[in-house]
């Protein structure tokens, strides 16, 4: 047993869980964090996908002890309160699930991707950085578009942020 | 998963030492070893956690030498710009293993201790003639890699670095399986001051190799059109549910002229 202490989602959080815990595990199971899903077991559906120290990870992958003194952000912390955050918002508008089980992934991955591409984003771009998610229902079709979306109003709302401090 | 007991080494002195205990496995990005260790193919009775250690980490370009930490992840090898300067092959072939989420924990030093007959780094530090560098020696990558999850590492010995000489031309083409995305075939070209060399991943029944007859063809003239019509021997090559020996030949030959190709460019 080891002591694992993180901050999730801005608030410290300590337990004790056998080494051999994952991370996905300790987030679901003792912190009660359910959102972040455990899709494949095989490490490569992607469901499980939070941030670790600013980059998204498969949580699955990892051992919770390993993430230790780190700082995590899951799917819970992604909102403002009632306003979801524009991938969470893109996704909906644009029907990017069906059963919402790999959503989550999914969209941390994403937030990941867009603060990446500062730049913009082109389909062709959303479609391989999206090699480590799998979607069984929708085909991408929606997720590559709510994306390329939410990519567009974040740049929007950096500008608008921008203009603001000047 | 069996119990395991977890160490976060503070050093490479200190994983000298934590490795000692019991049967201890060393931990860089876990992207192997933890899903190994899931489906019980991997049972060590300790990790020894590498990826803190700072003298690890980073990659070092001084003139047209490189120098890349144990434990620097593929997503830091791919965006490093210092390196897309002086080898863009090597940073461009780390941008293309597994996925994000896998580039950002995943290392060099890990996948090449681990030597997947299928892993890209192997191929790549073949062809550019590169050092492995441990906490006790220094082994060049044609000695280093020896068979099938197999290299010339010692119990507990500690990869702490890679380092070579960039190429005048390198680059890297793989054939991917669709499912996996491993490498069914992957070719590495390098052209540097001692000839051309051609390692192959993916495809040797022993694992990574150099291809003879690419590099004979590529001596006399670095070109695509150098390869037409030259066979790469399908013995010695693997055959498994996704391509046959034979396929895995023709493959070997497409790829190398497609890094040719992209290698000039």
């Amino acid at each position: 047993m080891s002591d694992v202490s993180l901050m999730v989602n801005g608030k410290r959080v300590s337990g004790t869980a056998e080494d051999r815990t994952l991370l996905v595990h300790f987030l679901r199971e003792n912190l009660g964090l359910t959102g972040t899903h455990v899709g494949c077991d095989t490490s490569q559906c992607g469901a499980c996908v939070v941030h670790v120290d600013g980059k998204a990870v498969k949580s699955c992958s990892m051992l919770a002890v390993q993430a230790s003194g780190s700082n995590i952000v899951t799917i819970e912390g992604l909102a403002n309160g009632a306003d979801l955050h524009p991938v969470q918002a893109a996704f909906k508008e644009h029907h990017g699930l069906q059963c919402g089980f790999c959503t989550p992934g999914m969209i941390m991955t994403a937030t990941d991707m867009i603060a990446r591409h500062p730049e913009g984003l082109d389909e062709a771009t959303v479609r391989a950085e999206l090699e480590g998610n799998i979607c069984r229902c929708t085909g991408y079709h929606n997720i590559v578009k709510a994306i390329l979306a939410a990519s567009k109003t974040m740049a929007k709302g950096a500008k608008g942020k921008a203009k603001q401090a000047a | 998963m069996y119990s395991v007991n977890y160490h976060r080494a503070t050093s490479v002195a200190d994983a000298a030492k934590l490795v000692k205990s019991g049967d201890a496995k060393l931990l860089s990005g876990g992207m192997t070893l933890i899903p190994a260790m899931k489906t019980r193919l991997a049972a060590p009775s300790d990790l020894v956690d590498l990826s803190r250690i700072k003298e690890l980490q980073g990659v070092k370009v001084s003139g047209k030498t490189v120098n890349i930490g144990a434990a620097t992840t593929h997503y830091d090898v791919a965006s490093d710009e210092k390196l897309m300067k002086v080898c863009p092959a090597l940073a461009h072939m780390a941008s293309l293993i597994g996925d994000p989420a896998v580039r950002y924990k995943g290392t060099i030093g890990g996948s090449v201790a681990n030597n997947d007959p299928a892993a890209d780094y192997p191929a790549a530090l073949l062809a550019l003639g590169a050092t492995i560098v441990t906490n006790k020696r220094e082994i060049s990558a044609a000695k280093f890699f020896t068979g099938l999850f197999e290299t010339a590492l010692k119990d507990g010995e500690i990869i702490t670095a890679v380092s070579f000489a960039a190429p005048a031309k390198a680059a890297y083409e793989k054939f991917r399986n669709p499912a996996s995305r491993y490498a069914i075939v992957g070719v590495f070209v390098a052209k540097g001051k001692d000839g051309v060399s051609v390692a192959v991943t993916g495809a040797g029944d022993d694992g990574v190799f150099r291809s003879k007859e690419i590099e004979a063809a590529l001596a006399k003239n670095f070109s695509a059109a150098a390869l037409d019509g030259v066979k790469v021997p399908a013995k010695n090559l693997m055959t498994d549910l996704h391509a046959s020996a034979e396929y895995r030949a023709n493959l070997v030959a497409v790829m190398a002229k497609r890094a040719v190709a992209a290698a000039n460019a």
